[in-house]
């Protein structure tokens, strides 16, 4: 038994990401179509050299036929994943599971969400199984804001500097994703306008939140020794972790919304199957889930990348901003990007693929970047109830 | 001897000051105020409510052997609302009904009770509405009662029932067509003329029945939904005159099915051994029954009396209230409404979804909120057993307020909620000032309807602020 990974095992040698925004003239079909042809034509290859997909949508469709039909595939194998707010990089992890079995020689991995259709704000689940009305009503704003009092209270800091490191994180990641065409918001916004935009969820506003937006990405990989047939900047797959929790933290009183335990795990499981034993030193960035300010600020602990109860000060030290010493969302994140579930998670993936290969705007290059190594995390759920994913990417085998 | 082994009321937690009608309107409303049910109440879960104070107020442990509901206001008709009170109750009774949904039917009910064999659990509830400006709107109030009627074998009986009589009378006095929100009235002169010979004439046979004068008479409760005739009754009730007790009309309203039950239950809340009890009710006919409470009332310390009620009640606008009521339709949040619920989910999860019992792990004690098959402390499988949560208090471990959540009355608040001796949930607060809720504060379970959807509706728990 052991958690092993597939460390140098599989490359990425190509990958498209579409725009994300409100795509009101653009449907799930034509958004995965764009994301899957750019990777193609990056790696110089036609979709029939493909042998197998991977399709990531929580609410744009349920089977494989979410890809092969607008991509008219021929007697293809497409494998349908959803995994909550992890589904993008489910299915790449699926995709290169697979490479590394050797069942196949290439396969591509789509995470795609059209969202915008709905006439709702926020997201809106396509299907839920019929229940008897007893669950949760409340709003994942809702449960991340619970994270904010309970954090300030066990390490004593006051609600105003709360309000400021929230807002940090906020004006970082749209500080970074004005300098990304591919993202959804691309204007800086000052602390001031975040503190004063309307409230949501407890003190959590609208500047705290994620955005909604339609968009798709897709990734091409193939076993690690003939990636250089294809491309001589490959990304290596490090590592790839996923935990789906138990969901326990909402029933049990010793739960106090401070951690998420399952990110720690798929961290820990990750650093190990990289062979990683300084991630702060080691590693040169992280896309992470950044739904909610709140969730960045407690993913950094849970990354080990400082000290628990410490987050909060590498945060209004500059420590995570993009020319800080650990880059966090140079992207410019959910909160530029909006959240199409199933396509955020290969997303992050694309600009860790995009600095890792230098290909990164100059305004957004990262200085550390010479580290080699960039990471990625997803959570799908809330706090005590989510499933996890920490993956580390390369430009280096060994 | 047979009569009221215990009995309970619940008024709703919210007051509409009448003269808030007028200031809207520029007409109608009064002076004083009116219980108004929240809009997550209906006359099911008030008659929960009142069947959880009851039961508290009852020997431990006891079952009664039937449960009756009444009520004008039915929150299902083809379907027996009673299953959900009896389920929520935890009651092993054979037998749930209802008695509809005329506001004679629940003085019926006691009635009928009180004259027949076993046990039985008599609730009552009624929302009373009435057209924006109304007499009716003005002077209605919500809220329910439940009165336990029994003999010695069943526990000490407070107040035992000497007898009454009955009369009927078809007139046109109030009426509503099946469909409608609201009640017609005749023109009140027509019905003071029907009601008061109907009136003496069961005031009369009722006393001979029951062996009592007029002037014993310590407690005289006259109750109906035609004021005029009510108050005109009074004053030919002759020496019991000065003994009719305060109707609470002023402050809480005329609760219509449930008028007479409150009434009773306030009076028995404060009554002294040896003394006779008189409620005349005028309803299509008219209805007296005569008590005399017994010594084991004064060892009787009933919990939640009306009187307490009656006193903490908050404010609410008269705009919220005729949302609540639907009257207005305002806009909510653009999230989905949500989906109808399952019945056969529902049915799986009756003991939870209606009497909040969760599942304890037998080597652990971990409790579990839903019940689950496997611990979240030490993985035992399948070694649970059943733990009732409804009447466990909790504290509040953090909340939120959620702005853009689906609610027919936005925000609402969340808590997480520990429950004394474990458990914890996370779940919807109701009948509070959000703005003073604090980490810490302690919270009890009130039973609610979430939301209708297609027809059905969603019942489950909502914690409150302990009262």
């Amino acid at each position: 038994m052991g958690s092993h990974g597939i460390k140098d095992k599989v490359a990425i040698i190509g990958m498209g990401c579409t725009p994300f925004g409100e795509h009101w003239d653009k449907g799930a079909d034509d958004l995965l179509i764009d994301a899957s042809t750019e990777a193609l034509d990056v790696a110089g290859i036609g979709k029939d050299d493909v042998d197998a997909y991977w399709v990531g949508t929580a609410m744009s469709g349920s089977s494989g036929l979410v890809a092969s039909k607008p991509l008219h595939l021929h007697n293809k194998p497409v494998t349908h994943v959803q995994n909550m707010c992890a589904t993008g990089g489910e299915a790449l992890r699926g995709a290169a599971y697979a490479v590394a079995s050797g069942a196949y020689d290439m396969a591509m991995a789509i995470g795609v969400e059209k969202v915008k259709d709905s006439g709702y704000q926020g997201l809106v689940g396509a299907s839920r199984s019929p229940t008897d009305g007893t669950e949760r009503a409340l709003t994942a704003a809702a449960m991340y804001a619970m994270c904010v009092p309970a954090y300030g209270k066990k390490y004593g800091v006051d609600d105003a500097t709360m309000r400021e490191v929230l807002a940090h994180i906020s004006w970082k990641n749209h500080f970074n994703g004005a300098r990304n065409s591919r993202a959804q918001f691309k204007k800086e916004v000052t602390t001031e306008t975040i503190c004063n935009s309307p409230l949501m969820a407890g003190t959590l506003r609208v500047f705290d939140c994620s955005g909604v937006a339609d968009g798709a990405t897709a990734a091409i990989v193939v076993r690690a020794e003939d990636a250089y047939k294809y491309t001589d900047k490959p990304v290596f797959v490090k590592a790839m972790s996923l935990i789906a929790g138990n969901a326990s933290g909402n029933a049990d009183p010793d739960y106090d919304y401070t951690y998420f335990e399952e990110i720690g795990a798929a961290a820990a499981d990750a650093y190990s199957q990289a062979s990683i034993t300084n991630p702060r030193a080691q590693i040169a960035m992280s896309e992470v889930h950044d739904c909610f300010t709140p969730a960045e600020l407690l993913i950094m602990e849970e990354l080990q990348l400082c000290e628990r109860g410490t987050a909060w000060k590498e945060v209004l030290a500059g420590t995570f901003d993009l020319d800080g010493d650990f880059p966090i969302n140079p992207d410019g994140g959910l909160k530029s990007f909006g959240h199409p579930v199933g396509a955020s998670g290969l997303r992050k993936i694309f600009e860790c693929y995009l600095q890792l290969r230098r290909e990164a705007p100059p305004e957004r290059t990262i200085k550390t970047i010479e580290r080699g190594l960039a990471m990625t995390q997803d959570l799908g759920g809330f706090p005590g109830e989510m499933v996890a994913m920490v993956s580390i990417w390369g430009t280096e085998l060994g | 001897m047979r009569g009221i082994i215990a009995s309970g009321g619940y008024l709703p937690y919210r007051r509409l000051d009448r003269s808030d009608i007028s200031k809207f309107l520029g007409s109608g409303g009064g002076r004083g105020t009116r219980t108004v049910a929240s809009y997550d109440e209906d006359t099911t879960t008030m008659g929960v409510e009142a069947g959880r104070v009851a039961l508290k107020n009852a020997p431990p442990g006891f079952q009664p052997d039937a449960l009756w509901f009444a009520t004008v206001d039915p929150a299902y008709i083809d379907k027996t609302n009673a299953t959900t009170i009896h389920a929520a109750l935890r009651l092993e009774a054979d037998v749930a009904l209802d008695f509809g949904a005329a506001a004679r039917s629940a003085v019926g009910a006691l009635k009928t009770a009180l004259g027949g064999g076993g046990s039985v659990l008599v609730v009552t509830s009624d929302i009373r509405t009435g057209q924006p400006g109304s007499g009716d709107e003005a002077n209605g109030g919500d809220g329910a009662a439940a009165i336990i009627v029994g003999d010695d074998s069943h526990g000490p009986v407070i107040a035992e029932y000497l007898g009454g009589a009955s009369v009927t009378e078809e007139f046109i006095d109030r009426w509503r067509t099946p469909g409608d929100s609201q009640s017609g009235n005749w023109e009140e002169r027509f019905g003071e003329g029907q009601y008061l010979p109907l009136g003496e004439n069961a005031w009369k046979r009722g006393l001979d029945a029951a062996g009592v004068g007029a002037a014993e008479v310590d407690h005289l409760i006259v109750s109906g939904l035609h004021a005029r005739a009510v108050r005109a009754m009074v004053g030919r009730l002759g020496e019991a005159k000065g003994a009719v007790v305060d109707d609470r009309t002023a402050t809480v309203g005329n609760a219509g099915a449930a008028q007479v039950g409150l009434l009773l239950t306030d009076v028995l809340e404060r009554a002294e051994p040896g003394q006779v009890v008189a409620v005349l009710s005028l309803a299509d006919g008219a209805d007296l029954m005569v008590f005399r409470t017994t010594e084991a009332i004064k060892s009787w310390t009933p919990v939640r009396t009306v009187a307490a009620q009656a006193e903490w009640g908050q404010p609410i606008g008269y705009g919220k209230f005729l949302a609540w009521r639907g009257t207005l339709a305002v806009e909510g949040p653009r999230r989905p409404a949500p989906s109808r619920i399952s019945a056969s989910v529902s049915a799986r999860s009756r003991e939870y979804k209606y009497a909040f019992v969760g599942s304890k792990d037998r080597s652990s004690g971990a409790l579990h909120l839903p019940p689950a098959r496997i611990s979240r402390e030490g993985d035992a499988f399948d070694d649970m057993d059943a733990a009732p949560m409804s009447e466990v208090e909790g504290t509040i471990a953090i909340f939120t307020i959620d702005r853009i959540a689906y609610s027919p009355s936005p925000p609402i608040t969340f808590a997480v909620v520990d429950f004394d001796g474990g458990g914890r949930l996370p779940v919807e607060l109701c009948d509070l000032d959000a703005d003073a809720l604090q980490i810490g504060d302690r919270v009890e379970l009130t039973f609610r309807r979430l939301f209708t959807a297609e027809g059905i509706h969603n019942y489950f728990w909502k914690a409150r602020p302990v009262r």
